[in-house]
């Protein structure tokens, strides 16, 4: 193992060193020993050297100061060096590198190499890194190469051909010529489908393939008891693309296909993979309608194997097909929901694409049952995608209105954080939409908000529906859902909560103050309504409580203000004119408009009566002249 | 077309990097970080095929891998590629080295990187399967061995 021992030991060098500091001080001492062994004349170790390089290139570190020295010993006579050079040209240089023009020469010289060797080494360089341009010079080597005796080199150039063409179409109809006089080389086929005029070769293909199936079994070529499988997928593949939009080609390989089909074992992985190709080719062409089905079938059998990989793509075939095979696929759904409950995080995605294809107006229901416990179980980043599928789905085949936001509304408590933007005015337009529905989705959103407000959609939606529907809210009834005792103050409360909440981003909070303001309209349509009310007490109190919006609204704040503790007097103080009021009180009629700190003494002068919240129970009028009055004529 | 073959140890310490596309040296190494940190999740009776990896290009590609020991042997193939295939082809490329290096391990493939590049070449070139005869490849990478021997004891 001569030629790597000074490799060997500058890798036992890098291991030893015990931490990333010690192992950049190793390459850097070694990478400054070969850029000054580069400079240096022609010396016998040029080939560790670049080898030592390539190595520290893998590892991270910069190495492009070997490029000139890749060049050169491309150009050696010598094999070692060659071998070296031409790795470290696939490793260093691209085609963006000057430095890879000039290999462009010793490539075409070692293209007529009389080595075989040497000649693939060359191929398998412009093979991986050829630029159009060198392409475009060597193509002729490589079209007199592909005519050559040699298998090995053949190959090797069928697959350099293939390069050539995807670097420069017009290429194509050169090799193509090539193509068609050599026989049974398998490789060709790649670049054949550059090419679009060969309708007439399917019956060699089929040909061969057949050959390939029936007869024959051939030691060199068979694995686990099917003869060359590599050869036979891509021959389907070749048929697949000859067939694609082709009538005929396609009638001429529906035989062949369903021998395959039926007569490959599929016990083995091998078998299951020309089985695989088969499917896909099939799919693809225009296949009679009996061949599809049977494609299908064997795909559903897939469904079912237990390897986790046939599974895979067994769902990733019928992804493809979902949209034109749909009744096909949907007999295999329940095994496909199935597979949501896979631990695979790339089966689960699978199975999650393919269950959102397959929803229907007739199976949405169970459907989206079964979406929605995938829901609340999925791995984060599949979440989104579920909730965006869910909502399509929803949209499209809801049964019912109330089905529809209860399914939204599930979605939004489960994963809130995880819907797009537009959902919130799209479930706002929803549900506006569906007046007979407003007093329960008022409520179950209520509900949902007093246990959580972390989810911002969610919380969003809910601030906007109580404001506009607050007024549902308080009355009380709902037939659909269990009546719930709010009173004002709960809701109030429950949209401060979520206004001062850190959790509440901007646009929550901007939802929540607007709910507030609407609230206080509705709360005032109450009580104008109660301005016609038969019961003089509360028509009185309602058409005061108006005014009190109207005329006086700059006092409302504060006459609205929580009752002051109330103190406890040994003699029943319903007059108002106790030592404490007397004190503070300095009311001068004729003034009607006081200040609002004055107002305040106001208060207290009502303020010794029992202490009651808010609502009707206390009524006290503004015209001053008639304030003494109205206290004293109050007993309570 | 094989996009790339990643070979890492279960510390994520590169082994055997080698692109089909150009990627420039710093991308290079976020690629083999993002894959490492993508296939390690993995337990061990999931399938072998994985999704993800915007780095390296797109819907397009899905990763392939296979696990033995304490290497991970990482394909990243785009759609044109048969996923069972590139799976059979790994098994093919690690029976190659196990029958060129004598029951191979992790340290045949630190200390011999070029040569593991040598298989390679012979299996995958310009990013398209090229053989998957293990007989053949082992034939012909004995035969350039000799041929670099016989070249250097000349020498000396």
């Amino acid at each position: 193992m001569s030629p790597s021992v000074p490799l060997q030991e500058m890798i036992r060098a890098i291991r030893s060193a015990r931490t990333q500091c010690e192992e950049r001080g190793v390459i850097q001492r070694e990478c400054a020993a070969i850029r000054a062994q580069f400079r240096q004349a022609d010396n016998g170790g040029r080939s560790h050297n670049l080898a030592k390089l390539l190595y520290v290139h893998m590892l991270g570190y910069p190495a492009h100061f070997g490029q000139m020295e890749c060049v050169r010993m491309i150009a050696s006579p010598r094999y070692s060096e060659k071998r070296v050079g031409y790795l470290g040209a696939m490793m260093l240089l691209d085609e963006k590198q000057d430095a890879s023009l000039l290999i462009t020469n010793s490539i075409k010289n070692d293209l007529s190499n009389s080595n075989q060797y040497i000649q693939s080494l060359a191929l398998c360089t412009l093979a991986c890194m050829g630029s159009a341009e060198m392409c475009r010079d060597l193509a002729p080597e490589i079209d007199r190469l592909l005519r050559a005796s040699n298998s090995y080199i053949k190959k090797k150039a069928a697959l350099c051909a293939v390069h050539i063409v995807r670097k420069v179409h017009d290429l194509g109809e050169l090799f193509t010529k090539a193509a068609l006089n050599s026989s049974c080389c398998e490789y060709y086929f790649q670049f054949i489908s550059y090419c679009f005029w060969f309708s007439f070769t399917v019956p060699d293909l089929v040909q061969i393939m057949k050959g390939l199936v029936i007869s024959g079994y051939s030691p060199d070529h068979d694995v686990a008891g099917i003869s060359d499988p590599f050869l036979q997928v891509r021959i389907l593949r070749l048929l697949r693309i000859l067939g694609r939009n082709n009538e005929a080609a396609s009638d001429a390989m529906n035989d062949l296909l369903a021998q395959v089909a039926t007569n490959t074992d599929s016990t083995k992985t091998v078998g299951n993979a020309v089985l695989y190709e088969t499917v896909l080719t099939v799919l693809d062409i225009k296949s009679e309608s009996g061949l599809r089905v049977l494609a299908v079938n064997i795909l559903g059998r897939f469904l079912l194997n237990n390897d986790r990989n046939i599974r895979y793509i067994a769902m990733t075939s019928l992804q493809k097909i979902v949209g034109t095979d749909h009744n096909a696929v949907q007999r295999h759904r329940g095994t496909i929901v199935d597979c949501l409950k896979d631990q695979d995080a790339s089966v689960k995605r699978r199975a999650l694409e393919l269950s959102l294809a397959l929803v229907s107006a007739s199976n949405i229901r169970s459907m989206m049952k079964e979406l929605l416990s995938f829901l609340s179980s999925c791995p984060p980043e599949l979440r989104s995608q579920t909730a965006s599928g869910i909502f399509n789905a929803a949209e499209r085949y809801a049964p019912s209105q109330r089905w529809h936001i209860d399914t939204i509304l599930h979605v939004l408590t489960t994963a809130g954080g995880d819907v797009r933007d537009e959902t919130v005015p799209n479930l706002i337009q929803l549900i506006t939409n569906t007046s007979e529905l407003h007093c329960y989705t008022v409520h179950k959103l209520y509900r949902a908000l007093l246990s959580d407000i972390s989810q911002q959609p969610l919380v969003q939606v809910a601030c906007w529906c109580i404001g506009e529907y607050g007024d549902l809210l308080l009355t009380g009834e709902c037939q659909e859902t269990e009546p719930v005792q709010v009173t004002e103050d709960y809701v109030l409360d429950v949209l401060e909560t979520v206004l001062q909440s850190h959790m509440s981003s901007p646009s929550t909070r901007g939802f929540a103050l607007t709910a507030t303001m609407k609230l206080s309209t509705r709360i005032r349509s109450i009580v104008s309504i109660y301005g016609s009310c038969i019961d003089v007490e509360l028509q009185q109190r309602a058409v005061e409580y108006n005014a009190l919006f109207k005329k006086y609204d700059h006092m409302r704040a504060a006459v609205l203000e929580r009752m002051p503790v109330i103190e406890k007097n040994s003699q029943g103080h319903t007059n108002g004119e106790t030592i404490k009021e007397s004190q503070t009180v300095k009311v001068k009629p004729g003034e009607p408009q006081q200040p609002a700190n004055q107002v305040q003494d106001l208060l207290d002068l009502l303020g010794g009566l029992e202490p009651t919240p808010i609502t009707p129970g206390l009524t006290f009028t503004y015209t001053h002249n008639e304030l003494q009055k109205q206290e004293t004529g109050r007993d309570f | 077309m094989i996009k790339a073959i990643l070979i890492f140890n279960n510390h994520g310490k590169p082994r055997l990097i080698r692109f089909y596309q150009y990627f420039a040296e710093d991308m290079q190494q976020q690629i083999i970080r993002e894959t490492f940190h993508l296939v390690s999740k993995r337990d061990d009776n999931v399938c072998n095929f994985l999704e993800g990896g915007s780095l390296i290009g797109g819907s397009d590609y899905k990763l392939i891998y296979r696990h033995y020991a304490t290497l991970y042997f990482v394909f990243c193939v785009d759609s044109s590629e048969s996923e069972l295939g590139i799976l059979d082809l790994i098994q093919v490329f690690v029976e190659t080295l196990d029958k060129c290096f004598e029951n191979v391990c992790e340290l045949d493939l630190i200390f011999h990187m070029d040569k593991v590049h040598y298989i390679l070449q012979e299996v995958v070139m310009g990013g398209m399967v090229l053989e998957t005869n293990m007989n053949e490849i082992v034939a012909q990478v004995e035969v350039q061995n000799r041929m670099e021997k016989s070249e250097l004891c000349n020498q000396n």
